[in-house]
């Protein structure tokens, strides 16, 4: 197939889940059955990324497709030269598997969704949300550049909170949506500042021409800071997105969503956009944005993966596992390991995505009980949701044979091998630590649901197997969950296609002086070991090779520990959780709390923000609107005064004038009487004056 | 004593003063006339007595003798006014005659 066939397909995969949303939404109320079109789009999307995906990795392995036009020209700006915006789209190796996982997941959630959301009264319109976030996902994959990556990221994130708040009847679900919407908004805006940062020095948007550019020698404002603070600016998008420690407040509040939405965006997709956005922007990343990365990335997975510990709502424990995972993903590529923590996006996708579904199968059978308090013994009761709930457990406990033993090997791998080359010891520390605790939780929260005997003896006796549209997704991601996808050997992913050859760390455009030394730029510099990893230096390659087994042993030792821990506490019950919850009570009540961040949070910002409010209301009514109100009871002052002036003292000497003149009048008036004699008078009288005045006398 | 000048001015000046006390109290026109006619006779004294004691010499004579005739002559027309006068108002009260005033 040819690069233009390959790009038109990709625009119609793209374009595809948007005419379905354009079709269901308007057509849903008069044809009920609409939503199987969608589910259809959904499905040939799905194929057509199958197609791109085979022609992109077989015949353009090494070679990136792109398209792009300009949207708006402006010409000659004044003082900035020639300006145009250019969209586009750029098809690489991560664009074609992530077209992959998103149509696949999207496409069997669609399924899945058929029978879990029957009966619900807004039907179509939850298909059409679905499509509309699938439109919005598949753009952020496929764009070439930073404006229409934040375009479609504004997008996820409309839909993520219309999904989220799609019961809205219940007061904590649109407020869960108003609070994903409100903390994303606030990475979003440190992303968008990042954004300008690279726009008003590259002016360009697109990732190749920026990269060329600081490659170059040329970096922003001419400063190697600025670079650090352009890739922390633009990660905070991610640590929104993805719900790092301190935005992640949002996520586990999201699960007020729909159980199938909370696996396709808040688990599989959406989420992990943010550990997308980081890999684009990877090689412009200075050493101490790389730091931050992944300081932040091993923060959230502990933080995170300490609450999971206590939680007793299934679909919590299921959230903070996420938010610890996506920690697990953001902290290697802090640490450089690009490969693996794409790999690690992918396989948890999967495996993540059928634990999503498989508690909404639980959830579902159980009349919407969430509680595994109120759970226990589903084994008999759902065997195809078990054991496809196991193999995903599994996977994420880094138990060998599955996918997320090869991903999280190799990113405890990269964390080991960063400790190494730099003495950051406590990154990989924290790696490990968390690796034992989700082994823990996610057993405990196994055997809470499916093991021993039923608690709820009445909501067990209504529990039933979910149908066929419900079960088959679960087989399918389940399936996805075995190593076999991904390499042949099931110890080593450096073995398989996914690792080595699809998947390859980019060459960093970072100057030598604020990269860390073992990312190299050259194609000379960097070892093509039998990792295949082209853009690391030697040094790495061996720190890597010496961190592989260490890391792996290490791994499946944490794992099968925490694993042991699970079944001696709830399935076998020599230890009692009650007692160890007494001991360390303080500890306990802290998990159980979500370390108390939301209250943080309530007593510091929120209470912040509307206190500032509350400040600035009373400036606005006390001083804003007292200096209007006062100047307008100035101005009616002097108008009084002025009123008075005119009516007594303007109007006063007119009228003064006036009554005067009249009375003037009226007086000299007298003198004419008509009579003859007094004129006579008068003139005989003012002769005798004048004649005294001007005569001889 | 002999008679000089100031004894006709006298006489002059309270004839002109009678007359014109006339002319002004008088409500009846043909008085008021009468009060005119010992206005301009006081006149006369006074140009015969400046003919006599002052440098006027023969022509203060004259002048009186004008004066009379017109005298004469404005009495005729005065009382042929007056006369139109009653005919039209059957009055001659000069107060009352005041169709100009208003």
């Amino acid at each position: 197939m040819s690069e233009t066939a390959n790009i038109n397909i990709s625009i119609a995969i793209l374009l595809l889940p948007l005419l379905g949303f354009i079709i269901v939404l308007f057509f849903g109320k008069r044809f009920p059955k609409i939503y199987l079109a969608e589910v259809g789009i959904i499905s040939f999307a799905f194929i057509l990324s199958l197609v791109v995906g085979y022609s992109k990795l077989t015949s353009f392995l090494h070679q990136d497709l792109l398209f792009s036009f300009t949207w708006i020209n402006f010409g000659n700006v004044p003082k900035i030269g020639e300006l145009t915006v250019d969209l586009g789209i750029k098809i690489d190796n991560l664009t074609v598997i992530m077209l992959f996982v998103v149509n696949l997941i999207s496409m069997l959630v669609h399924i899945y969704s058929i029978a879990y959301m029957e009966g619900d009264k807004r039907y179509s319109r939850y298909f059409s949300y679905l499509g509309i976030f699938t439109f919005s996902m598949l753009g952020i994959v496929l764009t070439d550049n930073l404006l229409m990556m934040y375009i479609f990221w504004e997008l996820v994130g409309l839909s993520s909170y219309l999904l989220i708040g799609f019961w809205y009847e219940k007061q904590s679900a649109s407020d869960a949506g108003k609070k994903a919407f409100l903390t994303n908004r606030i990475g979003d805006i440190g992303m968008f500042i990042g954004i300008l940062i690279l726009f008003t020095n590259y002016k360009s948007f697109s990732f190749d021409f920026i990269y060329s550019q600081i490659a170059n020698g040329i970096l922003p404002y001419g400063s190697e800071v600025w670079l650090t603070a352009a890739g922390i600016l633009v990660f905070m998008g991610a640590v929104g997105k993805s719900a790092q420690f301190p935005l992640h407040v949002w996520l586990p509040d999201a699960m007020e969503g729909p159980t199938p939405v909370s696996a396709l965006i808040h688990a599989a997709t959406m989420v992990a956009a943010g550990v997308y956005l980081v890999a684009r922007i990877f090689v412009m990343l200075t050493a101490d944005a790389m730091l931050v990365i992944a300081i932040v990335g091993a923060v959230t997975s502990l933080f995170a993966a300490t609450i999971a510990l206590t939680q007793n709502d299934i679909k919590k424990v299921l959230a903070y596992s996420t938010v610890s995972q996506l920690g697990y993903m953001i902290m290697a590529l802090g640490v450089g390991a690009y490969t693996y923590a794409f790999f690690h996006l992918v396989t948890h996708a999967f495996f993540k995505a059928c634990l999503f579904l498989g508690s909404g199968s639980v959830i579902h059978s159980m009349h919407h009980e969430q509680d595994i308090r109120e759970m226990g013994g589903l084994k008999k009761k759902m065997p195809i949701t078990y054991y496809t709930f196991l193999i995903s457990t599994l996977a994420i406990s880094g138990i060998p044979l599955t996918s997320g033993f090869l991903s999280k090997d190799g990113l405890l791998a990269g964390t080991l091998a960063f400790g190494e080359l730099t003495g950051h010891w406590l990154i990989p520390i924290m790696g490990f630590l968390v690796a034992f605790l989700t082994a823990f939780y996610m057993f405990r929260l196994v055997i809470l649901t499916f093991h021993g005997e039923p608690r709820n003896q009445h909501k067990f006796d209504h529990a039933h197997e979910s149908p066929f549209v419900m079960v088959m997704p679960l087989v399918v991601l389940s399936v996805l969950s075995t190593f076999i996808w991904y390499t042949p050997n099931p110890i080593g992913a450096t073995d398989g296609w996914f690792a080595t050859e699809w998947v390859q760390t980019p060459q960093t455009v970072v100057p030598e002086t604020s990269r860390f030394d073992f990312m190299v730029r050259e194609p000379h510099e960097a070892s093509v070991g039998e990792h295949g990893l082209i853009a690391h230096s030697e040094k790495y390659e061996h720190a890597m090779h010496w961190a592989h087994y260490p890391a792996m042993i290490l791994s499946i030792l944490l794992g099968g520990l925490g694993i042991l821990l699970a079944f001696t506490m709830y399935q076998w019950k020599k230890i009692s959780p009650d007692n160890i919850a007494d001991k360390v009570k303080s500890l306990y009540k802290g998990s159980l709390n979500k370390w108390y961040v939301d209250e943080i949070y309530d007593a510091s910002f929120i209470s912040g923000t509307l206190g500032l409010g509350n400040i600035l209301s009373w400036f606005d009514k006390w001083i804003v609107d007292g200096i209007v109100n006062g100047s307008a009871t100035l101005t009616r002052v002097f108008s009084k005064i002025s009123g008075w002036f005119d009516t007594y003292i303007v109007d006063g000497f007119v009228n003064a004038t006036a009554f005067i003149s009249g009375f003037i009048g009226l007086n000299f008036k007298r003198m004419q009487t008509g009579k003859v004699q007094t004129y006579i008078v008068l003139v005989v009288f003012s002769i005798i004056v004048l004649f005294f005045i001007i005569g001889p006398f | 004593m002999e008679v000089g000048l100031n004894h006709f001015l006298t006489v002059s000046v309270a004839l002109f003063a009678l007359g014109l006390y006339g002319v002004v109290t008088r409500k009846n026109a043909v008085m008021v006339l009468m009060g005119v006619e010992l206005i301009l006779n006081s006149a006369n004294i006074n140009f015969v007595a400046f003919s006599r004691f002052g440098n006027l010499g023969i022509n203060g004579q004259i002048y009186a003798l004008f004066v009379i005739i017109l005298a004469a002559a404005e009495a005729a027309i005065a009382l042929a006014i007056v006369l139109n006068i009653y005919k039209t108002f059957a009055n001659v009260n000069i107060d009352e005659i005041k169709n100009l005033k208003e």
